[in-house]
Order: C-alpha cells, then sequence, then structure tokens
C-alpha cells in the first residue's frame, strides 16, 4: 500500500508546474458555487490543490479523503474564470482525477456504464432504445410546460428528480446520416449532436438543422456518432474516454469540412479543449489530427453569429426569454454575447437578462448523481433568478443544463418553458 | 490529542458535520494566502451562533487547545494558520449575518464572518458607504478585517478598518463575554478596548459582534492617468498634491516593471516607456468641486513633470483606467510561479528612496521584483517574482525581504500598512517599537489569555 501511495505521489508530482501558481489567494470563493453551500475549504479549488500538493508530497496519507474533495466539483470552471494567477484548475482536476481514480479504482457501476456501454455507440443507443419504449410503465408527467416526467415507484437512481424522458424516437433515426454539398451558404460543417440531443431533445437537432438548412449550408452528419468522452474523463477513466476520441476522430476524418458544430456547450468544450489537452500521451500524429478536429470545434450559436453574421438584432415584443450562461460557454469557451444575439435576433423574444445569468446550474454531469442534494441547492439558486426574471422562457445552450433548469423548476411546479438558442432562432425562419 | 470524549463533546455542541475531523478536511486549513509553514489543526470547528462560538472557546480554554481563528483565510502574513501541535481552528464563515443597519444613526452591526464586499453591498443599497476596500474583499471577512486592521485602495481619503470599528463584543480566552465600545459616535466610557482589538490578530480574545461606522458616499468622482519619465517626479506629484491641500480618495502608483507585466498581460495600451504612473481618483459631495480638484490635480501633476495626464471621459474610461490597477497582481502572479506580496509603507516623502531601494535590492539578489502600491499613504506592494521550489533562489529571496524591511524602518517607515504582522514579520517588531513594546504587548496577553492559547505565535510571538 505505501509503494502503491509512493507511485501516485510521483504521478500527482508531475502536475507540480500548474499547482504551484496557486498563490492560495482564496478569491476562487467567491464563485465556487459548491463552496458557496458547504463553506469548507477542501470544496473550493485553493483547497483541493493544496490536498492534491500535500498528497503529492505524501505529506498526507489519506488518498480518499482527497478522491471525494476532487470529485466534489462541478468542473463548471468558474474558479479558473476568476483566478488572479491564471491556474489552470480544470487541468490539473481532469488529470488529477485519472490519477486518483485510476489508483482508488473505478466503481462496478461505472466499469459497466463506461467500458461496457458509453464505448460500443451501437449497443447504447439499442439499450436507450428499449428503455425509451418501456419507461412509461415507470414514469408519469410531471410538468407539462417543461415536458419533465417523475417516478412512478421508488426508483433510488432516480429519487425525486423530475427528469426530460428520453426522445420516442432519438434524433439519428428522425434524421438518418447527412453528406450534402454548399450551396449559397459556401461553407460546409460537419454536426455533432452528442448522447443528449440525440437521445432527450431530438427537436434540439432538428432546430439546427433547419438552420444549417436554410442558411444552405453543406452537412455532414455521419452515423455512429460516440460521445465525446466527458462522462468517462471526469470519472477519472481516461481508457473510455481515448477510445471515444479515437472512434469519432475516425469518423469525421472521413470527410472535409470547415467547422465541427456542436449545440451541446459541454461537447464543444470537451472536443475543443479537453481532447487536446489529454492528448500528451499519444503519438505525434495522433495529437496532430486531434488539434487538427478540435480547431474546427465551434458552438453553433457563435458559428451563426461570428461566422455566418446573421443576428440583426430587432426590438423584439412578445414572449418574454430570458437565458442561462452554460458555464462551458462562457468560462471556457468565453461565448456569452452571440446566443443573446441570436435570441434578440427574434421579433417575437423581449429579452430580459436574469440576475447571476453565469451562475452554475449545479448539473455537473456526475455530480448531480454522486451528490444530488448539493446540486439541488445549487439549481434552487439558478430557479429563483430564473422565476425572478419574470420569463415565460429560459433558453440556454447546453441540453445538460436544459435537464437540470428543467428538473429545478418542475419540482416547483413554475410554468416556463426550457428551450435551446437554436430552438428560438430556429422560429425566425 | 484531542481524547474521544472531548470530540464528542464538540460534535453534540456544533453538529458533526461542523467538527471535521478527517486529515483531508483539517489539511485545507493549514494554510492562508501567506507562504509560510504551518501545523495541520487537530480539529476545525465551525460554530453558527454566538452561544456556540462562546462555548467553544471555554471548551478549548479548559482543554488547553491552542485556537486559530479563520475567516476565509487570505491573511498575507500568516495570522490564520495553525503553529502549534494539537490545536484547534474555529471558523468563524457560519457567523455570517448583518445583525442591523442603522440608517438614521450609521452604524452597523455584524457578525465576524460577514464577507466585506457583500457588506458594502448592502449598505450602498441603502444610499450609505462603507469604505474600507482590500483587494480580498469579494471573500475576506469583516471579522478578519478588523482583526488584521485591513486597509484598501480608500485609505488615502478614508483610512483604514479601525477608523470604522466603534464597538467590539467577543469572547475572552476563558469564554466570558466582553463588550466595548458602542452605537454612539461619541463613546469614552472605560479603556478604548474597542480599538485594541482592531489588528490584534486574533490574540486577545475571538469576535462575536462587531459595530461599524458608516457614511454617506460621495456623489462625483473623477479619475486621471499621469505618466512620468522620472520615478522621484511622480513621488514628489503624490507629496505636491497633498501639500495643495487636496485629498484624493485613491492615489496608487505602478513602476515601470509592474507597468510592463500589466500591458503584457492585458495590451491595454499603457506607456511602457514610462518610468512610473500614477492613478488617481479625487471625489467628494459636489460634482463642481471634484472637476475643480481633478483640474488642480492636472496641472499639479504637469507642473512635477507629468509628460501627459489623461482624465477619464466618462464611467467607462475610468474603468478603463482602473483595469491597470486591478490587473497589477494577476499580471506579476503570472510572471513566475509564486508570488511574494510584501507590504512595506513608508512616510510619502520617502517614496523614491523606498523604491530606488527595492530595484537596488532586486539587483543585489538578481530577483525580480515589481512595485505598485499606494502612493498617496506610502503603502507599496514589493511583490517578488519567484518559484518557491528553487531553494537556494527562495532564499534569496528571504534575505531580499529582510532587507526591505529594514530599509523601510530605516526611512522612518513601517512593517506593515495592512496586511498585518503574524508569524511573518514579527521578528521585526522589537525593532520598529522597542524591547518594552513587546514585554508591555506579552504582559497585557499573559493577563487576558493566561494559558497562552488565542492565536499563540503571532504578532509578539511565543
Amino acid at each position: 500500500m505505501h509503494e502503491d501511495l509512493h507511485q501516485l505521489a510521483k504521478m500527482l508530482h508531475e502536475l507540480d508546474d500548474q499547482m504551484v501558481a496557486c498563490m492560495k489567494c482564496g478569491m476562487c470563493q467567491a464563485v465556487c458555487p459548491v463552496f458557496s453551500e458547504t463553506m469548507k475549504e477542501g470544496d473550493v479549488a485553493r483547497g483541493k490543490i493544496a490536498l492534491l500538493e500535500n498528497l503529492s508530497h505524501e505529506m498526507i496519507a489519506d488518498a480518499e479523503g482527497v478522491q471525494d474533495k476532487l470529485n466534489k466539483c462541478l468542473l463548471c470552471g468558474s474558479c479558473a474564470a476568476n483566478c488572479p494567477s491564471g491556474v489552470k484548475v480544470l487541468d490539473i482536476f481532469f488529470k488529477a482525477r485519472v490519477i486518483v481514480n485510476t489508483y482508488m479504482g473505478l466503481s462496478a457501476t461505472k466499469k459497466a456504464i463506461f467500458q461496457g456501454l458509453l464505448t460500443k455507440p451501437a449497443l447504447f443507443n439499442s439499450v436507450l432504445d428499449v428503455a425509451s419504449k418501456f419507461q412509461g410503465v415507470f414514469t408519469k408527467t410531471a410538468n407539462e410546460v417543461i415536458g419533465s416526467s417523475c417516478s412512478r415507484i421508488n426508483a433510488p437512481v432516480i429519487g425525486e428528480r423530475h427528469f426530460m424522458p428520453l426522445a420516442k424516437k432519438p434524433l439519428r433515426k428522425l434524421e438518418p446520416a447527412l453528406n450534402t454539398r454548399p450551396g449559397k451558404g459556401g461553407y460546409r460543417v460537419a454536426f455533432f449532436p452528442g448522447c443528449v440531443i440525440d437521445k432527450i431533445y431530438p427537436q434540439v437537432g432538428q432546430a439546427v438543422l433547419k438552420v444549417l438548412r436554410h442558411h444552405e449550408l453543406g452537412i455532414y452528419m455521419p452515423a455512429g456518432q460516440a460521445c465525446c468522452g466527458i462522462p468517462a474523463l471526469a470519472s477519472g477513466d481516461k481508457e473510455s474516454f481515448d477510445k471515444l476520441v479515437k472512434c469519432n476522430l475516425e469518423i469525421f476524418e472521413k470527410e472535409n469540412f470547415d467547422y465541427l458544430l456542436t449545440a451541446c456547450a459541454t461537447c464543444t468544450a470537451t472536443i475543443h479543449e479537453l481532447w487536446p489537452m489529454m492528448s500528451g500521451d499519444k503519438t505525434e500524429s495522433m495529437q496532430e489530427r486531434i488539434a487538427a478536429l478540435a480547431a474546427k470545434t465551434m458552438d453553433v450559436n457563435q458559428f451563426m453569429v461570428d461566422v455566418l453574421k446573421v443576428a440583426a438584432p430587432v426590438q423584439g415584443h412578445g414572449t418574454k426569454v430570458t437565458y442561462h450562461d452554460p458555464c462551458h460557454l462562457k468560462k471556457s469557451m468565453k461565448v456569452f454575447e452571440q446566443p443573446r444575439a441570436l435570441l434578440k435576433s427574434n421579433p417575437k423574444v423581449e429579452f430580459v437578462e436574469m440576475s447571476e445569468a453565469d451562475r452554475c446550474c449545479g448539473c455537473g454531469g456526475s455530480f448531480n448523481l454522486q451528490h444530488y442534494g448539493l446540486s439541488k441547492d445549487i439549481g434552487k439558486i439558478k430557479r429563483d433568478n430564473i422565476v425572478a426574471s419574470g420569463a415565460q422562457v429560459v433558453a440556454t445552450g447546453c441540453p445538460a443544463c436544459m435537464m437540470q433548469i428543467s428538473d429545478m423548476l418542475s419540482q416547483h411546479g413554475d410554468k416556463i418553458a426550457v428551450k435551446h438558442v437554436m430552438e428560438i432562432y430556429a422560429e425566425t425562419l | 490529542m484531542i481524547s474521544a470524549s472531548l470530540l464528542t463533546e464538540f460534535q453534540n455542541l456544533l453538529g458533526k458535520d461542523n467538527v471535521l475531523v478527517s486529515e483531508s478536511d483539517r489539511h485545507a486549513y493549514s494554510y492562508d494566502a501567506a507562504v509560510l509553514d504551518a501545523v495541520v489543526p487537530e480539529l476545525v470547528l465551525r460554530p453558527t451562533n454566538s452561544e456556540q462560538l462562546g462555548k467553544t472557546v471555554a471548551l478549548c480554554n479548559e482543554n488547553k487547545l491552542p485556537m486559530t481563528v479563520r475567516g476565509a483565510g487570505t491573511n498575507l502574513s500568516g495570522g490564520t494558520i495553525p503553529t502549534k501541535e494539537h490545536g484547534v481552528v474555529i471558523l468563524t464563515n457560519g457567523l455570517n449575518k448583518i445583525l442591523e443597519i442603522n440608517e438614521q444613526d450609521l452604524y452597523a452591526v455584524v457578525q465576524p464572518g460577514v464577507v466585506t464586499a457583500k457588506f458594502a453591498a448592502e449598505v450602498a443599497r441603502r444610499g450609505l458607504f462603507y469604505p474600507p476596500d482590500p483587494g480580498s474583499q469579494a471573500v475576506s471577512t469583516l471579522g478578519g478585517n478588523v482583526s488584521e486592521n485591513a486597509g484598501g485602495l480608500r485609505g488615502l481619503k478614508y483610512g483604514v478598518t479601525k477608523d470604522y470599528v466603534m464597538g467590539v463584543n467577543f469572547w475572552n480566552a476563558e469564554g466570558e463575554y466582553v463588550k466595548s465600545g458602542g452605537k454612539t459616535v461619541k463613546c469614552v466610557t472605560g479603556l478604548n478596548i474597542a480599538q485594541l482589538m482592531v489588528g490584534s490578530e486574533g490574540t486577545l480574545g475571538v469576535f462575536d459582534e462587531i459595530i461599524l461606522k458608516l457614511v454617506p458616499p460621495p456623489v462625483a468622482s473623477k479619475a486621471m492617468l499621469a505618466e512620468f519619465d522620472d520615478i522621484n517626479k511622480a513621488s514628489e506629484t503624490v507629496a505636491a498634491i497633498i501639500a495643495n491641500k487636496i485629498v484624493p480618495c485613491t492615489l496608487e502608483l505602478l513602476d515601470n516593471a509592474t507597468i510592463n507585466y500589466v500591458e503584457d498581460f492585458t495590451k491595454a495600451g499603457l506607456p511602457c516607456d514610462a518610468a512610473a504612473i500614477l492613478l488617481i481618483e479625487v471625489d467628494g459631495g459636489h460634482i463642481a468641486l471634484v472637476e475643480d480638484d481633478a483640474e488642480k490635480v492636472v496641472e499639479i501633476c504637469k507642473k512635477h513633470g507629468a509628460r501627459r495626464v489623461q482624465m477619464a471621459k466618462d464611467a467607462a474610461e475610468k474603468n478603463k483606467l482602473w483595469e491597470a490597477r486591478r490587473n497589477a497582481l494577476p499580471a506579476l502572479a503570472r510572471a513566475r510561479p509564486t508570488t511574494v506580496l510584501e507590504d512595506a509603507t513608508v512616510p510619502r516623502s520617502q517614496i523614491p528612496a523606498m523604491i530606488k531601494a527595492i530595484n537596488d535590492i532586486a539587483a543585489k539578489y538578481k530577483l525580480q521584483i515589481g512595485t505598485f502600491g499606494h502612493a498617496g499613504d506610502g503603502n507599496l506592494h514589493p511583490t517578488i517574482l519567484t518559484d518557491k521550489r528553487d531553494k537556494e533562489e527562495f532564499h534569496r529571496v528571504e534575505q531580499a525581504v529582510d532587507e526591505i524591511f529594514d530599509v523601510a524602518l530605516s526611512l522612518g517607515g513601517t512593517l506593515s500598512g495592512e496586511h498585518g504582522i503574524g508569524t511573518a514579520k514579527s521578528k521585526w517588531l522589537e525593532k520598529e517599537t522597542s524591547k518594552a513594546t513587546i514585554i508591555y504587548s506579552r504582559r497585557l496577553k499573559k493577563a487576558v489569555d493566561p494559558n497562552y492559547l488565542l492565536n499563540p505565535g503571532k504578532i509578539i510571538g511565543g
């Protein structure tokens, strides 16, 4: 065991160059959603970095304790965005999670999900297709405006959640693979819908395709796409992550295109930022291939505004719409003006800004599963801000945020619809 | 060692979730923003009301446990890190209520764990003003500010935390409740214990309630940036502005090294060839008077050798000017892995001598040092850029810091303008004051904390 810990310390020590930049000023406390709930130093970036430093110098023998603290993080990047020293907190946390979680071992459930299912896209799709058919037996509608469901029975995984049901038909069945040439739009784009849009929000994917077709762009949407890999990476399963990267890379490399677009903030940030960041152990040519695809990857809102320059603002009247900044768009990709510009281009929309629009909604992927109580407390603040804005619709650019916000609003009985920005923009066409 | 029965007693008092026992939990309380070695506390205790706080202190005293009280842990002189084995950290962030904001009598009563910026915003919402604005205000707590006598950018005109403390109620080492000061503007009853508590860095009592003075806010302000080819001329300008009976709310200086680091980082268009820049803001209760002051300041700057003075026309331009100052530390902090931010303060007239000495020391020890700070009150922040893992270089840093403080004292200055003494600067205390001062302070400490348990090792050592 001691030898093992020594090995772990050695691996962690390789992150030292990044960790040493933390001057322990504590400014991360001001923006960390988890710290604002727990008020414990081990839950904020400064504390986690201090623990990792201590573990790497073998001044602490409590690897399990460090793992717990490390996993109790939304990976929202608020700390990194607010850090005076520019500490690359997410780099440290992702890499440390891989190191510590590999050392501590993956749970049987995670192994089954990531290694047995997620890395086998065909099987993953079939399992969820079957689940979609039978979900009505166990669930019932919770809120018709939002379209959420809750459990009919006492199901531990679901608990009190109001979740978005699996779509009757996933996007890949509604819109089979596409490979078209560009028209007047000039560009040819690849579209990566991601798991959540494919399986839960196919209407978002359809809205994106409507927009792309309207602007006469060539579209490459290949069959057999796999998950972007973030769930596996966030749990420290680098092996599954690598498999998913490779699978997607091979599919998208088959054709030429100008941009790889996604309508999921998390997928965009993962492909654009995390794929290259985690490719250090690959061959030079593989690193180049990953970097090339990452460089082409762009959020669809950003593409519409910055590349196509489509969003002319109008004085909108009608539905009051507010906007939630997904962390992966605002804090990782610095994309926050473009989705607002698209919303403001809809004449039937009166845009209202909510307070703390860029405060994390509390989803954090698997954080929501492991720390639902905390996730819900953080989400409640988001819900309160949405309600206080007086909006009838809350728009955002990340399907994971849509799920979390739907849960929070639905549990409070709020009649506020949750939509993707592209759905609202598509209505103008 | 803390016994199992005492642990249970703390858990019964505070609730299990507010008694941190695991190694990973406790380790996260063995540092603050100062780069110093510390001891890991044996327990971290988080009371959430006044009664719990008093009983916690009493229990620690009964069991002879050294107590380090901690707010947000933003301390820059090691005041919030434990120095003794088998001690506890008492966290105040569970005591975070603003108990009263009295708009008629212009005071507020707060618990120590209230975050400074939240308090200032709440006060501002009611049309009032709490001026102390330490750089860490977004997270630092009022209890910590009072303990350390924190300052900020507005110190020149508005003073530091001590100028706003009207009263402090606290638990003494034995868990008895002590009241000092009050809610009236005039209050001269008894010993002035409230002011004794300000800057005492947790060595004399544990704050329970703090009474703070509020003031009306300024209604107008004007900001400008003045460029100088000679840092001496910039310093002369600082003195001349004050000599002309104008007291700006903020008067900040950035030296050439800092200007260049900031420009590299922000690309804001700062004059990289300038020897120094001054960022000046005047404020007041009437726009015409403020504009008049601002014009006079421009004249004084030009008369004393400013090659260019840029006046902000509107709020956006003002904000752009302040970006340079706000980015001074971030820009310096990104240059090298470790940043040692010091707090040497000298009389205004000695700023040129102090900056020259800092640059000489940087050259002597082959170190990168950027200097910026509150020139208006002589409070400079020489910031040493280093890598604490490089033992040889870090040793030179320590030698340089020693010399910087020696020079500050020889110029009639002080060890700390706003960061406190803690463990980092206690060795110089006698040099600035006297042996008798140390003895007097230790007698005082012994009298009110006979077991020497309240933040031992800080300010006066021991």
